[in-house]
Order: structure tokens, then C-alpha cells, then sequence
């Protein structure tokens, strides 16, 4: 289990009170109900996040309606010395929400409204706790879409979005969440409520946008984001390429950037995660390949049809084991089905699973994974691994079983091993997920202790008395940097 | 004239740092010090130069990835893109407005400068991928890396983009790049005033055809004008501006201009060309939301200023009299959105805000920041604003 900080203990004693408090901010809601949770039953849902290994019942949770009431929260707790943990909807995979047993959890999901959708400005305004997916599909009417798309995209809220700097198989070309905002509502931990940016693209001054973006929660608590929002494509379609080693899967990304194709999304799988996921979802997958990328190109039907074709040109004098050129949307979603369920699929194989998240300079794949294949047989763990190619984001996926401790040991040394090397070929530890809880300790590989510092000095500038989301990002003053 | 120290590495840059540190003396920072006459003037008996730090560090083409110390010309970082066929994303303008010279990449990144292709490709400071910088106390830092996808810890790149040098020396950048496209093109269409070119801009941009640059130029040779330009494969870029063109029909008169008159059209509107400033005047570039620009402009109009839009109506570029009076004006119209004052006479660069006041709790953040960054104050003191 991972180390946390000792609770404080005169505010465990002073329970009582602050629940009162918080009902008093935030009354119980005519059709929601209470609006402060604090029995123990009923705050089990809100003692992990999509990290499931690590666990902790809150103090509370309060789940206030809006930005006033945030506000209102927090300048409480900043009076009273309580730690507050940011949640929306709880699909973290880096432990990002996970409580401190001395800690509120402030919870964004009833703040669901979304308010103004302006396509001549290409806007939309909506609150913290709207889904991913609900501002694609509010805007979708008109051929207009939000362009990162995290897997857990009918899930996860917009908020948290902007806290982790969200990708998805989709951000090669169009960027993650940091490059697709225009504003935001966010609130200080003194309780302060601070507006940036708005319609316009370019604010003069500090970048603000910035640096909280992708903030884990440890600057302020985002309440309402600003969009953009995009007109799509007038098509998009897969094609599928198998290969008989990664090295080669690896040659063929390089040459298919190298000709001036972007592709919209470029995918790799090795041989151990097309087998779970073609077992899972029957996509008609390659069982005989090593490796296999999905492509998708956008445009015309001419204009894909072209790509298409200059991408199988491409591939073929790298003797690909097999190819697939989707001939419909149908077949580009079948395509993308057993990518789309990889998660899922190793869940299936495996009674649990850590999703690994470094990014690696995209020439060192086949290195790199023939490490971790080594790793695999020295931790006696299973792994497979999915990747989003074009922008050398990997996800290792390390199969372990969490009722062995031993097991769940392994699967986290394992994982760090795999980080560390991701950081030693000149990449980082994480690309996508956040470094939350799972990878506080490992920050000092990739950072000095005088980078630390400075970040350390950022964040004492929003948070002086460090209440927000504690005990995140960066490493426990003891531990080893 | 301040004295100029002209560091040839990055510990010279540290050591030069860390002794204004200790003292407390200010240096003012610079490039090649193109942008002198922008934001506001900085008094430092010392400028702390970095264009001595030259060269480019590491190119991968194959993984879109560029590092150059601060001190590279742009202009050499975008021949070695091009060579292997790619380029700068953001567009990033010359210093033609400023009366020319060889701006480097620090400069450009440290003033977040972004041109036409902002409204696809994103600003310069979404390509930063990493940097290394001196924060004021003299230490050399990193934040970022170099691979396209990292969330690890604070983002300073972005803070430090845009921050003129007031928070840390950059001297290295590691940038996202692009594959140039092939060619390009732009549809231009008569239009009646600069509101009825947003609209035609608007529909263009709400299209599937991938716009990448959308201008609206309100007294060119043949009057008032949208622009809207396409860049891909050549076959894909031959389709869509006919498309565009057919499905915009209903706007106004169109014609089609090529690849050549495509580049020199579009290196003017992201220099400024249009205005014809003259070296007197003062110039201003203001960002509000796309359907606001018209009457921006108009607004400024009025108060005798002359302009066009860029960025789909989004961004407006100013040129007139550098008064305090004309100032006022640009703050008052564009307070639904942000200014900056690009080029001006020193006496109304001191005189006035450079870019907007900040509300006073986020003007408590800056302070913040600027003293976790800078705790004495040494790093371009009153470049951005006044007092800090």
C-alpha cells in the first residue's frame, strides 16, 4: 500500500462539525438529496479511483451545484485547516482522487450544466462535472465535435480532463485537452474565484491556461471550462497492418511520418494484447503477428482512399504479415473495436492489471519493449502492450492479482522498472494518466531536487498551506529523490 | 545603451544570473533583441543576452521533434525544417514590423508569438515540448522533455512561454514540428465590410475542409476582402478550395489564388503588412472572440485607427497614432478580450499598460509566481508590466 501522510488528528475529532459546516453551504437538494455525504456505507464509492489498488475512506464528500458553493467550501477548509480532494468523475488511473482519511472530497458531478454553445465562434461553455463525450454529442448536430477523447470518455468530466491534460488515440493531430481550452472558472484554496480566458485565443500575460491545465488538482478547482470545439472531418477510416516483428511495425511508423502523412490516430499492439483483445472482441485480429498498428486517415472518400493506398505502399516492402484496408464505417469500427476494448480485454485474462503510462522517443520502441519482455520473465508477470505510436505514448499493461500482496509488490516494481527506462531513453514517466499517487516517488528520476523545488514553489503560491489534493504529484518530503 | 553580456553557454548564462541574484542588480533579457520596441521598456544598466547560444541540439524528423538553443536564428531553425520537408507550426511572424533583423527562437517563444495557422495548428506555446531555462536566482532548470506526450508535473513550458524573459532565461527549446504541407491555396471573396467577412470566414472554418488560416483585409486593392486559405496534398488542396468555393458561393465573387500568391498573402498578414505602419506609429494586436473583431475595429475606426483580422475575425491588428489617447481606446474596445501593445514609441510604451491589468487576486498570483521564479526582481524588471 502506499505511504500516505498521518491524518491530523484534531480534525478526525472535529468530524462532526465540519459536516455540519459543508451541510450548511451546501443544503441537502430538493431532487439530488444530500449534498453531504459522510456515512460510511455511502462513502465507499468515493474511496478510489480508477487506481483501485489503493484505497481510503474521506472524511466526507460534498458535492456542491456551483461555483459560489465551491468557493464557499474551500475558503472553509483553508480556514480550518482541512485538506481537500478534487473529484470528478473518478476515472483517474494514477490515483489522482484518491481521499486521505483527514480529507473532504469535493466532488464536481452535480455542477453538469452545459451552458452556451456558440458554433460561429467555435465555443462551448460548459460546468466541470459534464462528461467528455456529452460536449461531442451536444454539438455533433452541425458536424462539430471536442476533439480529445480519452478512453474513459463517457465517463470522465471535463474538469478532471483539464486537471490530468487529457489525451486520446485522437491527439496526434489534434492535441490534448491543454491545446483545445479557451478559458476556465477555477477557484483558489483561499477561496477565491478566478475567470481566464473567455472566447479569444490569445491572452496576453502569464499562461495561466497553461500551467493549470494538467495541475492534478494541486493549483485550484476548475468549476467551468471554456471549449473548442472543431467541424470534423468529412470522413475518417481505419486500415489495420500486421507485422512479424516490432522492429518492423516500428520502421513502418517511422517511414508513414517520414512521407508527410499525420495520420489521425496511429495504434501499435504486440503479439500478448492482440490475442486478449481479439479473444475479447473478435475484430478478426492477426493471431500470427507480432505486432500491428491501426491507422486512420481523415478526408473525402478520394482523399482517404489515396492515403490509405500511399500508406499500404509504404508498409509493403516491410512484408507486412497482413493488411486491411476498411471498405466502410462499419469495418473501420470493427477495426477499432478490440483497440477501443484492450482495457477491458486484459481485464478479462488477468484478475487485475496496472496500467503503465510512459512516453518514449519513438525510435526506441523496439528496444524498449524488449526490455520490458525481459522484466516480464524476471517478475514473473505477464504484460502486454498497447501504444499510441505517433506521439510514443506506451501502455504497458502488467497482469497481476491483487489478493496476493506479493504479487501486487511485484506488479509495482515491475511498473517502476518499466518508468525508469521510459525516463532513461529520454522520455518521461507519464504521458496521459498523471503522476497522481502511483508515481509521486519516482518524480526525483526524472527531475532534480532543485526542479522539484521550483514546482514545489509554483504550488505554494496558489496553496501556501498545501491543502489541495495533498500528498499528490510530488514526493513525500522523506522519501528518496 | 546598456552593457551587453553575451554568454557563449549556458553556465555563462547561470554565473551571469546568479551574480545579479547576489547583488540585486537588474538585467534586462533579450535575443537578438528584434522586439526591443514591444511591451515596455526595461531599465537595466546590463542586457543579459542569449543569442551567442547558437546551434541546433537535435533534430529527429521521423519524430517531429527540434531542439535549438535560445540563441538560434529562427531562421536557421526553419531552413533545417525545411530541408527535410517541415516547418513550424504556430507560423511565428519575422521582425519585419519591428524594422527587420533575425529574431531567435528564444525571442519568439519567450513572446509567444503565433500567426495565421493559430486557429488549426495552435500557438507556439502548445509546441513547446521542453525547455531548459536559468530561473532569477541562477539555477539551470528543466521542465518538459522532448516527446510529444508528457504530463509529468507542472507545465512551465507554457508559463514560460509568453513570460518575456520576467521569469527564468530560456537557453534551450525543444519544439513539435509538422510535415510541411505540399502546397496550398486560398479562396478570396469580395466581400461588403469587415462583419460580412467574419461570417464568410465563420462558415468557412465550420467546414470539413481544414482551413488553416481565415483573414478578413477591409481595404485591399480591390476593396474588402475574406481569405481563406487551405494547405495539404495538392489533389486534396485542388478539391476543397472548389468545394469551399462552391458551398461559400452565396457570400460574394471569389477567385482562387495559387501557391505563390497563397505564401506572400499570408507572410503579410502575419507580419502586419497590411497596416503599411508607419515607423511613428504605434501598433497593436488585440484578441476577442471571432464575431467581435468587426466591431472592434469599427470601434477603433472611429477613434482613427486602421486595421484587419486574422484568425478568423478573432485577431485584430492595429496601426495609428501613438498616443495615450489611442491607447485608451484599444483598452477600452477590447475589454471583452486581450491587447498588447506590439510596437511603440519608448514615451507611450512607459507611459501605459502594455497588455491588460490583471483582477487584483490574479494579480496576487502573478506576484506569487514572479517571486518563486525571480525572488529579487533581477529578470526584465517592467518588461510586462509596471513594477514587475
Amino acid at each position: 500500500m502506499i505511504r500516505q501522510p498521518d491524518p491530523k488528528p484534531e480534525v478526525l475529532a472535529r468530524q462532526a462539525e465540519i459536516v455540519a459546516a459543508l451541510r450548511a453551504i451546501v443544503p441537502p437538494h430538493p431532487v439530488s438529496g444530500e449534498s453531504v455525504i459522510a456515512d460510511p456505507l455511502r462513502l465507499k464509492p468515493y474511496e478510489t479511483d480508477g487506481l483501485s489498488a489503493y484505497r481510503q475512506p474521506p472524511l466526507a464528500v460534498v458535492l456542491p451545484f456551483t461555483t459560489a458553493q465551491v468557493a464557499a467550501v474551500l475558503r472553509y477548509c483553508h480556514a480550518n485547516g482541512v485538506r481537500v480532494v478534487p473529484r470528478g468523475a473518478g476515472t483517474s488511473l494514477s490515483g489522482g482522487a484518491l481521499p486521505m482519511a483527514d480529507s473532504v472530497v469535493l466532488g464536481l458531478m452535480r455542477m453538469n450544466r452545459i451552458l452556451t454553445v456558440d458554433f460561429d465562434n467555435r465555443l462551448a461553455v460548459v460546468e466541470a462535472g459534464v462528461t467528455n463525450i456529452a460536449i461531442t454529442k451536444a454539438v455533433e448536430e452541425r458536424g462539430f465535435f471536442y476533439a480529445p477523447d480519452p478512453s474513459s470518455q463517457l465517463a470522465c468530466m471535463i474538469g478532471g480532463n483539464v486537471m490530468m491534460n487529457s489525451g486520446g488515440a485522437h491527439c496526434l493531430k489534434y492535441g490534448v485537452t491543454a491545446n483545445n481550452l479557451l478559458g476556465l472558472t477555477f477557484v483558489t484554496m483561499e477561496g477565491e474565484v478566478i475567470r481566464l480566458g473567455g472566447g479569444h485565443l490569445d491572452a496576453a500575460g502569464y499562461d495561466w491556461l497553461g500551467l493549470i491545465t494538467g495541475s492534478e488538482g494541486q493549483l485550484g478547482v476548475v468549476t467551468e471550462v471554456t471549449v473548442r470545439i472543431l467541424r470534423g472531418p468529412e470522413g475518417a477510416r481505419a486500415m489495420l497492418a500486421a507485422f512479424d516483428s516490432v522492429e518492423a511495425a516500428g520502421r513502418a511508423v517511422d517511414a508513414i511520418i517520414g512521407s508527410g502523412i499525420i495520420p489521425v490516430a496511429l495504434e501499435f499492439m504486440d503479439r500478448p494484447c492482440i490475442h486478449a483483445c481479439e479473444a475479447f472482441a473478435h475484430a478478426g485480429y492477426p493471431l500470427d503477428a507480432e505486432a500491428m498498428l491501426i491507422i486512420e486517415v481523415e478526408g473525402s472518400a478520394a482523399e482517404q482512399d489515396e492515403l490509405l493506398a500511399r500508406i499500404r505502399d509504404i508498409c509493403a516492402p516491410l512484408h507486412p504479415t497482413s493488411m486491411r484496408i476498411a471498405e466502410s464505417a462499419e469495418q473501420s469500427a470493427a477495426i477499432w473495436k478490440g483497440r477501443k476494448g484492450a482495457f477491458g480485454a486484459v481485464g478479462r485474462i488477468s484478475p487485475d492489471y496496472l496500467c503503465m503510462d510512459g512516453t518514449i522517443p519513438t525510435s526506441e520502441l523496439p528496444g524498449v519493449l524488449a526490455r520490458i519482455g525481459e522484466m516480464s520473465r524476471r517478475y514473473g508477470l505477464a504484460v502486454a502492450n498497447v501504444f499510441h505510436a505517433g506521439d510514443g505514448n506506451l501502455h504497458p499493461l502488467i497482469m497481476f492479482d491483487a489478493n496476493d500482496p506479493d504479487s501486487l509488490r511485484r506488479a509495482e516494481a515491475f511498473g517502476a522498472e518499466i518508468l525508469r527506462l521510459c525516463v532513461e531513453v529520454g522520455g518521461c514517466l507519464t504521458g496521459e494518466h498523471g503522476v497522481g499517487v502511483e508515481k509521486r516517488d519516482l518524480m526525483g528520476v526524472q527531475f532534480t531536487a532543485r526542479e522539484l523545488d521550483q514546482q514545489r514553489a509554483i504550488k505554494s503560491a496558489f496553496d501556501p498551506a498545501w491543502l489541495l489534493n495533498p500528498a499528490k504529484v510530488f514526493p513525500l518530503p522523506q522519501a528518496a529523490e | 545603451m546598456s552593457a551587453l553580456l553575451l554568454p557563449a553557454a549556458e553556465a555563462g548564462v547561470a554565473a551571469v544570473v546568479a551574480e545579479a541574484f547576489a547583488t540585486g542588480e537588474p538585467l534586462a533579457i533579450e535575443g537578438a533583441g528584434t522586439k526591443r520596441a514591444m511591451l515596455r521598456p526595461v531599465q537595466a544598466a546590463r542586457t543579459l543576452s542569449t543569442r551567442a547560444l547558437s546551434g541546433i541540439t537535435l533534430y529527429r524528423p521521423k519524430e517531429l521533434v527540434i531542439s535549438a538553443r535560445a540563441g538560434t536564428p529562427l531562421a536557421e531553425v526553419e531552413a533545417a525544417l525545411a530541408a527535410e520537408g517541415q516547418m513550424l507550426i504556430a507560423e511565428p511572424p519575422s521582425a519585419r514590423l519591428w524594422g527587420g533583423g533575425a529574431p531567435t527562437l528564444g525571442g519568439v517563444v519567450a513572446a509567444n508569438l503565433s500567426g495565421p495557422r493559430r486557429i488549426s495548428g495552435g500557438a507556439m506555446r502548445d509546441h513547446v515540448l521542453g525547455v531548459r531555462f536559468v530561473n532569477g536566482q541562477g539555477e539551470v532548470l528543466r521542465s518538459g522533455g522532448r516527446v510529444l506526450k508528457n504530463v509529468t508535473g507542472l507545465d512551465l513550458c507554457k508559463l514560460l512561454a509568453g513570460s518575456h524573459g520576467t521569469l527564468g532565461v530560456l537557453t534551450e527549446i525543444t519544439l513539435k514540428v509538422l510535415p510541411r504541407p505540399e502546397t496550398a491555396a486560398t479562396l478570396v471573396i469580395r466581400v461588403a465590410d469587415a462583419a460580412a467577412g467574419v461570417r464568410v470566414l465563420s462558415a468557412g472554418l465550420g467546414s470539413p475542409y481544414g482551413v488553416s488560416g481565415a483573414a478578413v483585409v477591409p481595404d485591399g486593392p480591390d476593396g474588402p476582402v475574406a481569405l481563406l486559405r487551405i494547405e495539404d496534398f495538392r489533389s486534396f488542396v485542388a478539391y476543397r478550395v472548389e468545394r469551399l468555393r462552391a458551398d461559400l458561393a452565396a457570400f460574394g465573387d471569389s477567385r482562387i489564388a495559387d501557391a505563390e500568391e497563397t505564401a506572400a498573402l499570408w507572410a503579410a498578414i502575419r507580419d502586419g503588412g497590411p497596416l503599411a505602419a508607419r515607423p511613428d506609429e504605434a501598433v497593436w494586436r488585440v484578441s476577442v472572440k471571432p464575431t467581435e473583431g468587426p466591431g472592434v475595429l469599427a470601434a477603433l475606426g472611429e477613434a482613427g485607427l486602421r486595421g484587419y483580422l486574422d484568425w478568423g475575425g478573432g485577431l485584430v491588428w492595429l496601426a495609428g497614432c501613438a498616443t495615450e489617447a489611442a491607447h485608451a481606446a484599444v483598452m477600452a474596445a477590447s475589454a471583452s478580450g486581450s491587447f498588447t501593445l506590439l510596437r511603440a514609441p519608448d514615451a507611450l510604451r512607459a507611459a501605459v499598460p502594455a497588455i491588460p491589468e490583471e483582477p487584483p487576486p490574479l494579480a496576487a498570483l502573478s506576484r506569487r509566481v514572479k517571486a518563486a521564479f525571480d525572488p529579487k526582481g533581477v529578470l526584465n524588471p517592467g518588461r510586462m508590466r509596471a513594477g514587475f
